[in-house]
């Protein structure tokens, strides 16, 4: 069932009263998938974390403790210290700011050019459609990773240049799903009947089409951060990152280049456990949201 | 039994797409404003006098569309530059790097195929039993970890565990030995990128399989086929996987370009020599016009490998041509 | 031969327990066609379904039992029922677009039905698959094809080839033309009838289309929510209707002859299975209804040697 704007009802309600009921609708099934909620908490735990990381860790984690390089972790150093006496622990709870920050913004650009597309693909003719399609599907083809890193060199190091690859590469989910959705949104009576009663194309996109296709958006962009944050590890790790700006694939990164990976398990295991537990929890999230907004979709 | 017409416009696809893939990466390349130069160059404190000299050298004065149809025709005879770094053509470079990625990548895909369809096949006939939950639990997790940490788990375990080797291919002083050990510090060699690759692509071909084959249960002819009272194999496999192959090989064709992002990040924690490690190095050395090639390659060749599986598909799919 | 005897089959459903099937009871006799009208949802399919035991997971037999030569179906294991389903038993369904398997050949869907069941050699299998193409007349040429090369009707040939190829007791067709176009119909029509007089065989004809039933059935029974309310020979059935819901439903036959040009239908909508049903399931569309309807469920009553019907007042029903 999707949960529709119907902007042409004739019941009068209060715009915010409206949102709340919507609201309340939604956690009602969504709260039955424990998968979800589980990991819906996760998720806010780890924003938690990120917004308060300043009071959260005990040290700066640019600060160099020079006589505790590589020391396993202790009651002083939670997670051990890397070769620079750094203190892992706080880096990997301001590592989560960062990581976070770029998933969102990364997610976000995809998100926008995908709907974007989509729309535009699904409500145009066929040969906007067919045009748009193929762009898409060339897209699909080349292999992702090896594009992002070649776009996240070309600008230059620094995480702007990986949240602009990812964002300029990680659309095409979005822009399918979305394509569809304004495809069979197109069809349905209100629409003809807003044409029918002289709306513009414009009128019709901003007001039928859009606010229709937002909750499929949603969910897909909730697994479009998972990707995300997987992407920004693999690219800071492969050294495209900011070595100045600590992100959990920063620390592997230096883990990795320094060697010591094979001696030092706690400078490997919790920025990799981390991104795997956000990366869960969003993942669970969005599969979620999915079978809200769209129960034909089967179970795992 | 393949119609013409049908391989005749999957050639012009091919044909179409490699084209528009070696004018994207012309661009690519050119994507930010300013002198390509001053790109390349980047950190090396050039004067104007040098960056004028070094653009002519690289014919970066002459007009677009000069520069295009160069490199067109340097890209379709081969040249696709020289490395920064070892003053190597680069095709030089990647093409054995392409062929040890190419070993690494259908070991790993072949078992993960399998892997994927045994399992999900299980996991389907066994709807919601502890082993369907078990694998499709163990699959997400998987999912929701960066290849290149598996591999780096795996990598320390392996190495302080199991004594296997830190990285590399082979070694070196075993080509004098023979074929068998050689072939034995392959496999040894071999296991711990292979473990890691597989362990990441599996998880989505369980899903797909068990999937398909689920959809596929709740197809008419499935009703017809057991009215039949034929054997339960003969239900599962002429009627179940015979159908549900089906979208399962058209999700291998789309998988390979994730399957290159994932043999990236292991060959770079391996140091396999392929195409990842070079792609890994080119990073870190600034190397363009590796990166270029590489890119160019790899991309070719995943296209090149849809066209044979588009090529193979009717063989499976009798209403195709 | 096929009895059923009080067959009870229900759906589990999250709205509640749905009564498909409910107490349904008559015999199929050897040799004869015997056709099951009703409006969509009555329970036919089902019925049809419970037979093989090829039930959905969500369906079970409650109640009942269907007797094959005195032999119940329903108490055979699951390995028995194997040996049952088409060589004893054959099932046509209705809808044959997507009733055969789109990657295997046409050949090879009726040979495995043939070698699940007897062992003969390849050549044998090929030989009787071109003998069966023969006699649903489609050229036994075309039988390596694929089925997504059939057009509709043919398919639907296929699907009887395929159902009479182990030579079975009783065939099952549901709803065998109800997805071709008229012309393709009176073609199956046509060959079903042929089949019946060369091959002799006892046949379940399910359908909700009366005209089909006049022109093949020897029996009929009519079923409405779940319940059989009259069963008999087709021409008492056509001729002296006794149930309210049989006697409306030939009204509601266009006829050739008629001059009026308003169509008769029974109105209303069939009853809510799941919920609480009033005690004869027809008692809201019924024109006769009484209180007594609405109370007591009316058991069937014999209405001559082979034929009953389930209704407190038929003995005062005029028959029209």
């Amino acid at each position: 069932m999707m949960m529709t704007v119907e902007t042409q009802e004739n019941e009068s309600y209060s715009t915010s009263r409206a949102y709340i009921r919507a609201f309340s609708a939604f956690w009602g099934v969504y709260k039955r998938n424990k998968m979800g909620v589980i990991g819906l908490c996760m998720l806010i735990f780890f924003v938690v974390v990120a917004i308060l990381a300043p009071i959260i860790a005990p040290y700066d984690p640019s600060r160099e403790f020079l006589s505790s390089t590589l020391l396993p972790p202790s009651w002083i150093h939670l997670f051990g210290t890397n070769e620079a006496g750094q203190d892992l622990f706080s880096q990997v709870i301001y590592g989560t700011k960062a990581s976070l920050t770029v998933g969102f913004a990364a997610a976000f650009i995809a998100s926008t050019i995908g709907t974007l597309i989509g729309i535009t693909a699904g409500y145009f003719g066929q040969l906007v459609r067919d045009l748009l399609m193929r762009l898409t599907d060339f897209f699909i083809v080349i292999p992702a990773l090896v594009l992002m890193i070649v776009l996240a060199s070309v600008m230059g190091s620094g995480l702007t240049s990986v949240v602009l690859a990812i964002g300029l590469v990680g659309w095409t989910g979005t822009a399918r799903v979305v394509m569809s959705q304004t495809l069979s949104l197109k069809e349905r009576a209100f629409v003809e009947a807003s044409r029918a009663s002289g709306a513009g194309d414009f009128y019709i996109l901003r007001n039928h089409i859009l606010p229709n296709v937002m909750p499929v958006v949603f969910a897909q962009t909730v697994l479009v951060v998972a990707n995300s944050i997987l992407y920004e590890a693999t690219l800071t790790f492969l050294g495209l990152g900011n070595p100045n700006q600590v992100t959990w694939g920063q620390i592997l990164q230096f883990a990795f280049v320094s060697g010591a990976i094979l001696t030092a398990w706690w400078y490997v295991i919790p920025p990799g456990l981390s991104i795997m537990l956000v990366v869960l929890a969003f993942s669970l999230t969005g599969y979620s949201l999915d079978l809200v907004f769209n129960p034909r979709v089967r179970k795992i | 039994m393949v119609n013409l017409a049908y391989v005749a416009r999957k050639v012009t696809g091919l044909l179409i797409t490699v084209f528009l893939v070696l004018t994207f990466n012309f661009y690519l390349f050119r994507v930010l404003p300013g002198n390509p130069v001053t790109l390349l160059f980047r950190g090396v404190g050039l004067s104007a006098e040098q960056i004028r000299e070094l653009t002519s050298q690289f014919g970066l004065d002459q007009p677009l569309w000069v520069q295009y149809s160069a490199y067109i025709r340097n890209t379709l005879s081969g040249n696709l530059g020289i490395s920064f770094q070892s003053r190597a053509p680069v095709l030089n470079l990647v093409l054995p790097s392409l062929v040890n990625t190419a070993i690494l990548l259908s070991v790993a895909s072949f078992l993960s195929i399998g892997a994927g369809i045994f399992i999900g096949i299980v996991s389907a006939w066994r709807r919601g039993s502890k082993i369907d939950i078990t694998a499709s639990a163990t699959t997400l997790v998987l999912y929701s970890m960066p290849t290149f940490w598996l591999g780096l788990v795996l990598l320390f375990i392996g190495v302080i565990y199991l004594h296997l080797p830190v990285g590399g291919m082979m070694t070196i002083s075993f080509v004098t030995i023979g074929a068998l050990p050689q072939l034995a510090d392959l496999t040894r060699h071999m296991i711990l990128p292979l473990m890691t690759l597989v362990l990441g692509l599996t998880g989505q071909y369980v899903l797909v399989m068990k999937g398909a084959l689920l959809d596929v249960f709740t197809e008419d002819y499935m009703v017809t086929a057991r009215a039949k009272g034929i054997s339960n194999s003969k239900l599962l496999w002429d009627h179940g996987f015979r159908n549900a192959v089906l979208p399962m090989m058209s999700l291998v064709a789309l998988n390979l370009g994730l399957s290159i992002g994932g043999a990236v990040q292991t060959e770079t924690v391996f140091s396999w020599p392929g195409m990842g490690l070079l792609i890994y190095r080119a990073i870190l050395a600034r190397d363009y016009p590796v990166l270029q090639g590489a890119f160019l390659v790899v991309t070719v060749a995943v296209i090149l490998t849809n066209f044979v599986a588009d090529m193979l598909y009717p063989l499976l799919d009798p209403r195709v041509t | 031969m096929l009895e059923f005897e009080n067959l009870r089959t229900y759906y589990k459903t999250p709205q509640g327990l749905l009564k498909a099937v409910d107490g349904v009871s008559f015999t199929l006799e050897k040799g004869e066609i015997l056709g099951l009208v009703g409006e969509s949802a009555c329970g036919k399919t089902t019925l049809a379904l419970s037979t093989v035991r090829l039930l959905p997971p969500a369906a079970q037999v409650m109640e009942g039992r269907i007797l094959l030569h005195g032999e119940d179906l329903l108490s055979k294991t699951d390995d028995e029922m194997k040996k049952v389903r088409w060589k004893k038993v054959s099932i046509i369904f209705q809808g044959a677009l997507n009733s055969l398997n789109p990657v295997l050949p046409v050949k090879e869907q009726i040979a495995e039905a043939i070698l699940a069941h007897d062992s003969i050699s390849r050549d044998e299998v090929d030989k009787a698959i071109s003998r069966l193409f023969k006699a649903v007349r489609l050229d036994p040429g075309r039988r390596n094809g694929y089925p997504h090369e059939f057009s509709g009707g043919m398919k639907q040939r296929v699907m009887i080839a395929m159902a009479i190829a182990c030579d079975p007791e009783v065939v099952i067709a549901d709803e065998p033309t109800t997805a071709l176009d008229v012309i393709v119909q009176r073609q199956i029509l046509d060959l079903i009838r042929n089949l019946r007089d060369d091959l002799h065989i006892s046949m379940i004809l399910i359908t909700h289309d009366l005209s089909v039933v006049a022109q093949l059935c020897d029996k009929v029974g009519i079923m409405y929510a779940g319940k059989l309310v009259e069963f008999g020979d087709i021409f008492s059935i056509f001729e002296t209707p006794r149930h309210p819901y049989t006697q409306a439903l030939l009204k509601s036959i266009p006829k050739m002859e008629q001059t009026r040009t308003q169509l008769s239908y029974i109105p209303g909508s069939v009853p809510d299975l799941t919920g609480e049903v009033p005690a004869c399931r027809f008692y809201s569309r019924c024109p006769y209804a009484q209180k007594l309807c609405a109370e007591t469920e009316p058991k069937a009553e014999a209405t001559g040697p082979k034929s009953h019907v389930a209704c407190h007042f038929w003995r005062d029903l005029k028959s029209h």
